[in-house]
């Protein structure tokens, strides 16, 4: 193998060692730093297999001697994490295909369509991305409140069908990469405007929609502030919440919070495992906060 | 007299670019029917009229959900309204008492900008280093992306859960890693002088990876010439990263850094799980005292005044960074 010389080459070390060098190193930290991240949930693992003596131990024990698993049947007998996870599931995947839909009518138009002010439109959807949740929370609470919605799931998914800046967005720059040639062959075809939405735009789209629909999905499922707001009762509670409340009810039972937490986890872990590249490409385009 | 003309306006890649006739109006006597001419005449109501059904579930949310609230927000902010007796104007009462009397809210003020000053830097630089180790070619570097990204995906109640016990005074790691150093265990969350930092210590674990990715696709975007011209004019690593790396990642760097920003005006739910805004107001942010005065103490009228406060705010943030981007952003070499 040829060796290039470099210029201020003083210590010949042989490239490849070098490069061997420098691929271990960089394995090294990427281990160091990937352990530091999953430490938490590692933690979290062990910790809701303890026992309440093991628990409290100090020096803390990395693992659990004889794992609990009772503790899981305990937390859910304590807490109805099903009533919790089909909450969290149908506020979060009905928005999700509210979403899927509005959006890409609205992104098709802004597409493919031409209409008077269609660029000034398309900018203030944009704009209303950078607004701070805050400016419009309490007078959408205010109105959830007028409309009698509060304390049910309703305010948390009716605004999912009324379009939304990321969903228009992201559709619109991907139903801009499809050829004119295939629009304009279902147009001479005779197709008419839902046609082409439904014929053409809508099949080709299938990875785009299920970016918009998982992110969407994730956001409300993650979302604690509207549940906190809008859900008084017990039975209507999503998992966020519940968990939030598992918290101030079981204060110092670490080990049921923490298989708690575990439980909340899954579904999304495994959705995301699953799925993981339409989370990163919905998170990437959004710069909305995971 | 019939004109057709070219209109070729082509606003964006892919729009349609047809040829399109000019409004002139055929005399009435011509092969043209009304309905024709009239479509011709009123060209801009008929494209709305074909594109409004699409447009109708938008612009609905458009309103009821963005504008409209936003004026009501700025409205709102002069009443004072605790949902059960009628609103009652005060003017700018509200406004007197955030600046004036109320001390409180200059201390959420400046909790919100340590939160800002501490959060900000550490959630912008340390996911670039972390990118630029993870854009090699290595094998398995997919499985540390996904490691990475993780806690982004995950609920923050879930994770907060977690971190509430590693902060545990007595029994939580952390403290016990301190000690084992020969350090002091810290009383973390039940001090006011360290809960900030614990809290932001949470939120920058979280976002790491994410702001890693984002920075992992501007690096990819440098071309490997640059690179290995530098090393053929003998530049150390670190000399390519200060002047090839850094400027040619600048676009990545102003969105993280936007982002990071306005994410750090709006953090809520770590406060939540993790310190309820204590102890002693040492955690209470603005968004967490907008929630705080609005739905824990119905002060709805004085929540609205604080949230138009941080519009404000954010606004001007927002329009200095867009106007400053053009200083230091290279988006080519």
């Amino acid at each position: 193998m040829i060796r290039r010389r470099q210029p201020g080459d003083n210590t010949p070390t042989p490239l490849r060692t070098r490069r061997v060098a420098r691929k271990a190193l960089s394995y090294a930290l990427l281990s160091v730093a990937a352990l530091i991240v999953l430490f938490p949930f590692l933690w979290m693992f062990s910790s809701s297999l303890k026992t309440v003596a093991e628990i409290f131990q100090y020096p803390p024990l990395l693992l659990p001697q004889s794992p609990q698993w009772s503790n899981y049947p305990a937390v859910m007998q304590s807490f109805p994490f099903p009533k919790f996870i089909l909450n969290s599931l149908i506020s979060s995947a009905l928005p999700a295909i509210g979403q899927m839909v509005t959006c890409s009518l609205a992104a098709y138009v802004f597409a493919w369509k031409r209409f008077p002010g269609r660029e000034v439109a398309f900018v203030l959807i944009l704009a209303t991305l950078m607004l701070p949740y805050q400016t419009t929370l309490i007078p959408t609470y205010v109105l959830m409140r007028y409309l009698g919605w509060l304390d049910t799931l309703r305010p948390l998914i009716v605004p999912g069908f009324l379009g939304g800046a990321f969903g228009t967005f992201l559709l619109r720059q991907f139903f801009l990469t499809i050829p004119r040639d295939l629009i304009d062959a279902a147009k001479m075809d005779g197709c008419s405007d839902f046609g082409i939405y439904r014929h053409v735009l809508l099949p080709l789209s299938r990875a785009a929609l299920t970016t918009v629909g998982i992110f969407i999905f994730m956001l409300h499922w993650n979302d604690l502030l509207r549940p906190v707001i809008y859900l008084t009762s017990y039975q209507k509670m999503t998992l966020t919440v519940g968990l939030a409340f598992l918290k101030g009810q079981h204060r110092t039972e670490w080990s049921l919070l923490m298989a708690g937490a575990v439980i909340s986890m899954v579904p999304m872990l495994i959705l995301y495992l699953a799925a993981q590249r339409y989370f990163e490409e919905g998170m990437l385009l959004s710069g909305i906060k995971g | 007299m019939k004109v057709s003309g070219q209109d070729s306006k082509t606003t964006e890649k892919g729009i349609e670019t047809h040829a399109e006739r000019s409004v002139l109006v055929p005399p009435k006597d011509s092969g043209v029917s009304t309905a024709t001419r009239l479509r011709k005449r009123y060209r801009g109501l008929s494209q709305w009229l074909d594109v409004f059904p699409y447009l109708l579930p938008t612009i609905l949310g458009f309103v009821v959900f963005n504008i409209g609230p936003i004026i009501a927000t700025f409205v709102l902010g002069l009443t004072k309204w605790d949902l059960l007796s009628p609103p009652q104007w005060v003017g700018l009462g509200n406004y007197q008492e955030m600046f004036f009397s109320k001390a409180l809210f200059w201390r959420v003020m400046r909790n919100t900008i340590e939160y800002t000053l501490l959060y900000v830097p550490l959630s912008v630089i340390l996911p670039l280093l972390l990118a630029v180790v993870m854009n090699q070619k290595l094998r398995g570097i997919g499985i540390f992306r996904t490691a990475f990204f993780l806690p982004a995906v995950i609920s923050t109640v879930a994770v907060g859960i977690v971190w509430l016990w590693l902060y545990h005074e007595e029994f939580g790691v952390f403290n016990y890693a301190l000690r084992s150093v020969g350090l002091d265990k810290i009383p973390w969350l039940n001090s006011p002088r360290w809960a900030m930092p614990a809290l932001v210590l949470m939120s920058v674990w979280k976002v790491l990876g994410y702001n890693m990715v984002i920075y992992l696709a501007g690096l990819q975007n440098i071309p490997q010439d640059y690179h290995d011209a530098a090393k053929i004019d003998g530049a150390v690593a670190w000399q390519r990263f200060v002047h090839i790396t850094l400027p040619l990642v600048s676009a990545s760097t102003f969105f993280v850094l936007m982002i990071s920003l306005i994410n750090s005006f709006q953090v809520f739910e770590q406060t939540y799980i993790l310190t309820q805004g204590g102890p002693a107001y040492s955690t209470l942010t603005l968004s967490f005292y907008i929630y705080k005065e609005g739905f824990q103490f119905m002060h709805m009228g004085y929540a609205a005044a604080l949230a138009t406060v941080m519009f404000i705010i954010l606004m001007i943030f927002t329009f200095f960074h867009l106007r400053l981007q053009h200083r230091w952003v290279h988006y080519e070499m």
